[in-house]
């Protein structure tokens, strides 16, 4: 059984189901993101792990133990809040002491504790420093070392750098992974920002409306997206719609349109059940789109200097969406031809 | 002109308001037991009067026993009913509230005899224990007020950390409820204290052979010659009453420069 286990967890808001039979596996030490936009039930998923909210039915399991019937203050968990929830009361040094009365530690060996946290976080001497007198930097700080200082087996964390500005947030996401690996404690990370999920993560489980979509790595979620939803959820993406000509143990035959008679790796359609007149969805992220002179006609619509590499969008004949395309070409209103290798090209079931 | 006549409005709403109580303190020190101008003598005889009169000393006892035990129900009461009102999805939470609230629209002499009657229904004595109780019911709606504002900035994300961290529903609060609330407890403790202290009706009804400070005094303005003690004892209990004000406001201030919210 793995770490922490959850089976069918089933949970209604009012007669709406916010999560829907959820099945999730995560493994002793990684570093777990779940991810999707807001409202897809992720943050209740993660809080009915905490045990600030119980399933309908299903069942969570951490470390081989049933947590259904388990209070909060019991669980082998600690959670860093999206609003951090830092004890305006408290200072530095008393908030992250908090979770450590009942150890009955004595005052050196509880300042020793303390201080140790307060340096891997980086607050080393803010000990002292009143609640109201910290930045956002400072308070995120605070909030995962009075979590990880109890030692949990599980970290949850509820959208930790979503409050932070963006030059913090990539900051602190290295360190956060840094901490991860350095503590060795088992991460589950809820985020609705695809960027962070991705750079932080071990393993991602996307979700929407209640359900897990897909679980991968970040690497897989990207190149090999299996459904519409998370190929679009996940950076950008062009599809093109296509119907399937012949599929061999090595290869699949697709007429794609625009794109012409393609005929693409078999293994690049997944999974997925595809047959023979199967109507599909390929799929090809901007930065496999290639300008080269004998491809498919186009013209720059608008392009977008980004340093290395430009972002353009590309209008071609008998097509009303643009193409999303990264690369280097001309300025706006140059005539290109694009060319789509077939080795990039994902297929996926078409909704209808 | 408006303005002029603005200002001729509010001086006039003050001296309404504050010159008969200034009567008090003047008189108190005035060198003649007739409550009349002109003032005959500065003394401070009726003060000294107080410091002998056991009688008064004793309800004055009596009083600030009520008025300690109601405070601490009352808000006791006040913040489990705040906390639940404002804290948790509860079905007829604003019905009941109302009916919390009503004693406040009961007149107090309605309360107190109806408080009567029940007692004596239920052959329970009279005694000061029955006092607090009836104040109890009149404070009881002053401390949910005071309490519900304070309540409603209370970040409950604060009270699921301290469970995240190990803590059960008593500690958690002992050591983040409470404490964020004291501005507002304290507030509810004063409003309540001098609700109950000042009170006379319901403790006409209710206290039996115990006299509470204003039925002692409402006893003395039968005696002509005891006016002057009256008023002498009427300016301590002002002195008090203003100071005790002054304390709840900087309090208040105190909770305002300190926000509550976690974010």
């Amino acid at each position: 059984m793995s770490f922490l286990s959850i089976s069918q967890v089933t949970k209604a808001f009012g007669g709406l189901p916010v999560v829907n039979a959820v099945d999730l596996a995560i493994e002793r030490g990684e570093f777990f993101a779940l991810l999707g936009p807001s409202g897809c039930g992720k943050t209740t998923l993660l809080r009915m792990i905490a045990g600030f909210e119980t399933p309908d039915s299903g069942t969570i399991s951490i470390d081989g133990d049933v947590m259904n019937n388990v209070p909060p203050h019991q669980r082998p968990t600690n959670m860093v809040f999206q609003s951090y929830a830092i004890f305006p009361h408290l200072n530095v040094f008393d908030n992250i002491a908090y979770g450590l009365r009942k150890l009955k530690l004595s005052k050196d060996q509880l300042r020793a504790r303390v201080d140790a946290m307060l340096a891997t976080v980086r607050l080393e001497g803010l000990g002292g420093r009143a609640a109201d007198q910290l930045s956002g930097g400072q308070r995120q700080r605070v909030a995962l070392a009075r979590a990880l200082v109890r030692e949990p087996k599980l970290l949850l964390l509820d959208e930790p750098l979503g409050a932070l500005d963006k030059r913090l947030r990539e900051t602190m996401q290295v360190e956060l992974r840094a901490i991860q690996r350095k503590v060795g404690v088992t991460f589950l990370l809820v985020t609705h920002d695809q960027e962070e999920a991705l750079s932080l993560s071990d393993r991602i489980a996307v979700m929407s409306a209640g359900k897990i979509l897909q679980i991968a790595t970040p690497r897989e979620l990207y190149e090999r997206p299996n459904c519409r939803e998370v190929a679009d959820f996940i950076g950008e993406i062009n599809f093109f719609h296509a119907t399937v000509r012949e599929i061999t143990d090595t290869t699949a035959t697709v007429n794609a349109g625009l794109l012409g008679i393609v005929t693409l790796p078999s293994a690049n359609l997944g999974s997925h059940g595809i047959k023979r007149d199967d109507h599909i969805l390929l799929a090809i992220r901007p930065e496999h789109v290639r300008f080269a002179p004998d491809g498919v006609a186009g013209e720059i619509t608008s392009a977008t200097f980004l340093g290395e590499r430009s972002h353009f969008h590309v209008k071609i004949a008998g097509r009303s969406e643009p193409v999303s395309v990264s690369g280097n070409a001309g300025p706006q209103g140059s005539a290109v031809a694009l060319i789509f290798p077939p080795e990039r090209l994902i297929g996926l079931p078409s909704a209808d | 002109m408006k303005n002029r006549a603005l200002f001729i409005y509010a001086l006039g709403y003050l001296a309404f308001l504050y010159v008969p109580v200034l009567f008090l303190p003047i008189f108190s020190f005035n060198n003649s037991q007739f409550i009349a101008f002109p003032l005959t003598g500065f003394t401070t005889r009726w003060y000294a009067g107080l410091g002998a009169d056991a009688a008064m000393q004793h309800a004055l006892g009596n009083s600030l026993k009520v008025g300690l035990v109601t405070a601490l129900l009352s808000t006791m009461l006040g913040l489990t009913a705040a906390k639940a009102v404002t804290q948790y999805r509860l079905r007829g939470a604003a019905a009941m509230l109302g009916f919390i609230s009503l004693p406040l629209f009961i007149p107090d002499i309605v309360l107190g005899i109806s408080l009567l009657l029940l007692l004596g229904l239920l052959n329970l004595p009279l005694s000061l224990a029955s006092v607090v109780v009836g104040h109890m019911l009149v404070c009881v709606p002053f401390s949910i007020t005071v309490l519900i504002a304070r309540f409603e900035g209370f970040d409950r994300n604060l009270e699921e950390a301290s469970a995240d961290l190990g803590e059960s529903g008593w500690m958690t609060f002992w050591r983040v409820t409470a404490p964020l609330m004291m501005p507002g407890i304290l507030a509810s403790l004063l409003l309540t204290f001098i609700t109950s202290f000042d009170e006379f009706l319901v403790a006409y009804f209710l206290s039996g052979t115990e006299a509470t400070l204003p039925i002692y005094i409402w006893g003395q303005l039968r005696f002509p010659e005891r006016l002057p003690t009256v008023l002498a004892l009427g300016a301590i209990i002002l002195t008090v009453s203003v100071a005790l004000v002054i304390a709840a406001e900087m309090l208040r201030n105190l909770g305002v420069k300190k926000p509550m919210v976690g974010a």
